[in-house]
């Protein structure tokens, strides 16, 4: 098994998105055309089939939409972290776009539930990836 | 049209175990042979393979050492436990149309060690669709599945004590069926409600089991099955379903991700059938993790969504309730062969040979897993 956490590979249609999370901002990829946003990132957009896209920065601010709190056995690296909460969070400026990430609370993770207001934070993993992560206002 | 033209006339299975002293080559030829024998059918006449994109054994190797003639139909169905009615659907499509004349569909896979799990081999880069999640934790299907019952959970008010009734009315058929691995040992509500938690909100039992063996099933043209050994088991219909903005495993990106691909397999599948919910006797819902069953009873249009698992509690899927489901004890508490165990019990019901049998079964419903593109088929007795 891997000892470090698995690790997103950049690719061409998402490399803004990870260069711009090293910069400790979310950003969402719309269609440079038709203006359609989408999450995940993709090469095409699905209403246009445009091939055009840019990417509009966001505030980060989030619904916790869903969690779930691992327990072993797991990858060694979140075995040692566990337990801890990943969520699905529902961005305020985008009500159908939802992103995994971790979701850290000052209080017991016990306290934490679905409908909680969340703000972005980045976790940085090497030079070119730096995670979304979530914490709870 | 494919309705009632061909049917599944023989079933096989290797034994069934944690661990398995063989090859998944020769779990997957003992498994195929017992099929066979079970129909009547020289493997000589066999002329069509389906299987499943992650089987290991390769067509050619199983069609010479089973002894096969000359093959005009192969197909894999993709994954994993969406593939096993897609690899039968094809098949039978493939004798439907006069491509070939008998088919041979199989699974043989070794994964009762640890070590076998998938996710244990996620490598250190990320370039499919999993860069989105694995990175922040979510690295196991169990977790993934998690994720969508904690809402559904929400959404319509229910606890773990509500998910509870669905492993253990599956392990109540494991207690009748003497080939299942969860025979000899009972479930309670207090054992669920101790177990440890393997992703809060689902514990161990929540989860299939780790096994090996093989199952390998038979389908011929319907007049051709009416001169072999069984009762045959009729491909009434059959569709495979993905939804619109469908993500494998992490179908979270749609506008209802509590909508999954299961909806368009139903709605394709009852609109190419002559029957509706109700007529289903009995059903083999795929199970990897029980929250598959309730979301998958909804999706078929058994109940209105939000009520299968109050339904599930009154005894829904019970031996002696309206739909029982997975009455061999499912991937939670008979095998977990990628779903293939359903089909043979879904036969068995058919036949009126099962060990849970559901007195006078004509109609049979067999599906795959809820949180893939997947498929399913309607079978039907004479």
């Amino acid at each position: 098994m891997i000892k470090s956490i698995p690790i997103p590979g950049i690719e061409d249609f998402d490399k803004p998105y990870w260069e711009n999370c090293s910069k400790q901002k979310l950003s969402i990829q719309h269609c440079a055309d038709c203006k359609a946003p989408r999450f995940p990132p993709r090469h095409m957009c699905p209403k246009c089939q445009s091939l055009n896209h840019e990417w509009n920065i966001v505030s980060g601010d989030a619904i916790l939409w869903s969690f779930v709190v691992p327990r072993p056995p797991l990858l060694p690296v979140f075995e040692n972290q566990s337990p801890y909460v990943v969520g699905l969070v529902e961005l305020i400026e985008y009500k159908n776009i939802r992103i995994i990430g971790e979701i850290k609370s000052k209080s017991d993770i016990d306290s934490i539930k679905i409908g909680d207001t969340l703000s972005v934070r980045f976790k940085k993993i090497n030079n070119e990836i730096s995670l979304p992560y979530w914490v709870r206002e | 049209m494919l309705k009632d033209q061909t049917a599944i006339v023989g079933i096989g299975e290797t034994e069934f175990s944690k661990s398995i002293d063989s090859t998944e080559l020769n779990l997957a030829c003992k498994a195929i042979k017992i099929a066979l024998d079970d129909a009547g059918i020289n493997p000589d006449q066999v002329d069509a393979l389906g299987s499943f994109t992650y089987e290991e054994t390769p067509e050619f190797e199983i069609a010479r050492n089973l002894g096969f003639g000359n093959l005009t139909y192969w197909s894999q169905a993709p994954y994993g436990g969406g593939a096993s009615c897609a690899a039968i659907g094809q098949v039978a499509m493939a004798i439907a149309s006069g491509i070939a004349n008998v088919g041979v569909v199989w699974r043989s896979r070794k994964r009762g060690d640890p070590s076998s799990r998938m996710w244990s081999h996620t490598n250190e880069h990320i370039f499919d669709h999993w860069k989105w999640s694995r990175p922040s934790g979510l690295v196991r299907p169990v977790d993934e599945s998690s994720m969508l019952m904690r809402r559904y959970m929400y959404q319509y008010n229910y606890d773990r004590k509500d998910l509870a009734s669905v492993s253990i009315a599956l392990r109540k058929y494991a207690n009748c069926n003497e080939r299942a691995l969860m025979h000899h040992k009972s479930l309670t509500l207090e054992d669920y409600m101790n177990a440890r938690m393997i992703s809060d909100p689902l514990c161990l039992f929540d989860n299939c089991l780790e096994s090996d063996g093989a199952i390998a099933i038979v389908i011929t043209r319907l007049k051709m099955a009416e001169g072999l050994n069984n009762t045959p088991a009729i491909i009434h219909s059959y569709s495979q379903g993905m939804s619109k903005e469908h993500q494998l495993m992490t179908h979270y990106h749609s506008d209802d991700p509590l909508e999954s691909s299961s909806y368009v397999t139903a709605s394709n599948l009852w609109s190419l059938s002559d029957y509706s919910p109700k007529d289903v006797d009995v059903a083999q819902i795929y199970d990897a993790f029980s929250p598959m069953i309730p979301f998958s009873l909804e999706a078929y249009d058994f109940c209105p969504k939000g009520e299968s698992l109050k339904l599930i509690n009154e005894g829904l899927i019970d031996v002696d309730g309206d739909l029982p489901v997975n009455t061999s004890g499912g991937s939670l508490s008979e095998v977990y062969l990628h779903g293939m165990n359903l089909v043979t019990e879904g036969v068995k019901q058919i036949r009126g040979l099962a060990n849970a049998q559901i007195r006078n079964a004509k109609l049979a419903l067999v599906t795959t897993c809820d949180a893939t593109p997947n498929a399913a088929i309607l079978l039907k007795g004479e």
